[in-house]
């Protein structure tokens, strides 16, 4: 057994991948043992539905389901988010279904999934609600265009936290640069990006027989130049 | 003013949901594109003022999908924009979730997370470019920009996003009324 390396984590986490977990099957298996009453699932992810502001969701998921109710251990908390990271959709919301889905089947990751939704959902409601009876009210315009600017620098912070890593090769810094000049100048369709750019950037970095090394060497965040 | 129907909310943000590769941020240009010039649900500043409100409401920050649904059909768009967003993303997450440990020890796997990577980098700039061709409109929104990067950036865990967006309401309601 190896105990995980302490990972980078920001206040939003972290996009390292995780190293592989040996016994991942075996450890779901485990999850499952623990019974876990659905109704908590639903609880703690509504909790962290509740009080993940600004975008720092992945912080609040480690310190709920790793440290506060020890339902998974530090792999296989990584294991889970780097499945969230590799697909569609919001970390939040596919932390909670797979989350749940391996302590209590289906039933936990619908409980993990409306949990999480809950609390943010209904505010936004509500706010959108009071938005559309005061859309020409100047205080609120002024407010969301100040809440508006901010925004953009806490992604740039976010983004670049996450991204420095891609910043430091060519190979990588190209793949970065001509994505944003497909999406943001030519307006490319992001289907088209995905269905070009994705296959091109996996293809540029296929499997090698030097690499296979260094993946089998449990360094799978590690690149060859490191 | 409403030309979408609520099926057409259902279609775009279905498949905005599928293209989500790299959370929220990514689909931003294409969810802008989509709301803004193709079905003219809203304009820019709506546009930016529903993912100002998403910023404000905690847990998964694309809650602002709601508020889009809710401008073309009320409150069955709104829920009809929640579901369609949220739940197919949800449900490959939890169909891949169940087979991921088979390709454990593929090579591949590590090719696909190398690959990918730099390309989700690429699409979140281009969604903090969509936001901010709205959202940075004169001079009090880049000093209030490049002040709430420099304090997360630099800050480190001491800055708290909630409290700077916070900060960023009040900023806007003294300098830019």
């Amino acid at each position: 057994m190896s105990k995980s390396k302490p990972q980078k984590l920001t206040a939003y986490g972290t996009i390292s991948a995780p190293e592989s977990v040996e016994d991942s099957v075996h450890s779901t298996q485990l999850l499952r043992d623990k019974h876990v009453p659905v109704l908590e699932i639903f609880w703690t992810f509504l909790i962290i539905g509740a009080t993940s502001f600004g975008g720092g969701v992945v912080a609040y998921l480690r310190s709920y389901l790793v440290q506060r109710k020890e339902w998974l251990d530090e792999e296989q908390f990584f294991a889970a988010l780097e499945i969230s990271q590799a697909l569609p959709g919001l970390n939040a919301t596919n932390m909670a279904v797979i989350v749940g889905d391996r302590l209590r089947g289906p039933v936990g990751a619908i409980a993990g999934f409306l949990g999480m939704c809950i609390p943010g959902a209904t505010l936004v409601f509500i706010l959108g609600i009071v938005y559309a009876s005061n859309a020409h009210n100047a205080n609120i315009n002024a407010a969301l265009k100040g809440v508006g600017a901010a925004s953009v620098g806490l992604l740039s912070a976010v983004t670049l936290q996450i991204g420095h890593k891609q910043m430091e090769h060519l190979l990588d810094i190209s793949i970065v640069v001509i994505t944003i000049y497909l999406v943001s100048f030519l307006k490319v369709s992001l289907v088209v990006v995905l269905l070009t750019v994705g296959p091109i950037a996996i293809f540029l970095y296929r499997p090698r027989p030097s690499q296979e090394i260094v993946a089998g060497n449990r360094g799978t965040d590690r690149r060859p130049a490191d | 003013m409403h030309q979408g129907s609520i099926f057409s909310v259902l279609g775009v943000f279905s498949l905005l949901s599928i293209l989500a590769v790299g959370g929220g941020t990514a689909v931003l240009p294409e969810m802008k594109k989509e709301a803004v010039v193709d079905h003219q649900w809203m304009n820019q500043t709506e546009f930016r003022d529903a993912y100002s409100i998403g910023q404000i409401a905690p847990g998964p920050n694309m809650m602002m999908v709601i508020l889009i649904g809710y401008k073309v059909a009320g409150i069955p768009g709104g829920l009809v924009a929640f579901g369609a967003f949220f739940f197919p993303c949800a449900l490959i997450a939890w169909g891949t979730s169940r087979i991921w440990d088979h390709f454990e020890r593929n090579p591949w796997r590590l090719s696909v997370q190398r690959g990918m990577a730099p390309m989700v980098v690429g699409l979140m700039i281009a969604g903090i470019i969509a936001i901010g061709r709205t959202a940075i409109i004169g001079f009090e929104t880049i000093v209030l920009a490049v002040v709430v990067f420099a304090a997360l950036y630099f800050g480190g865990k001491r800055a708290n996003p909630a409290l700077l967006i916070l900060g960023g309401a009040i900023a806007g309601w003294v300098f830019m009324r």
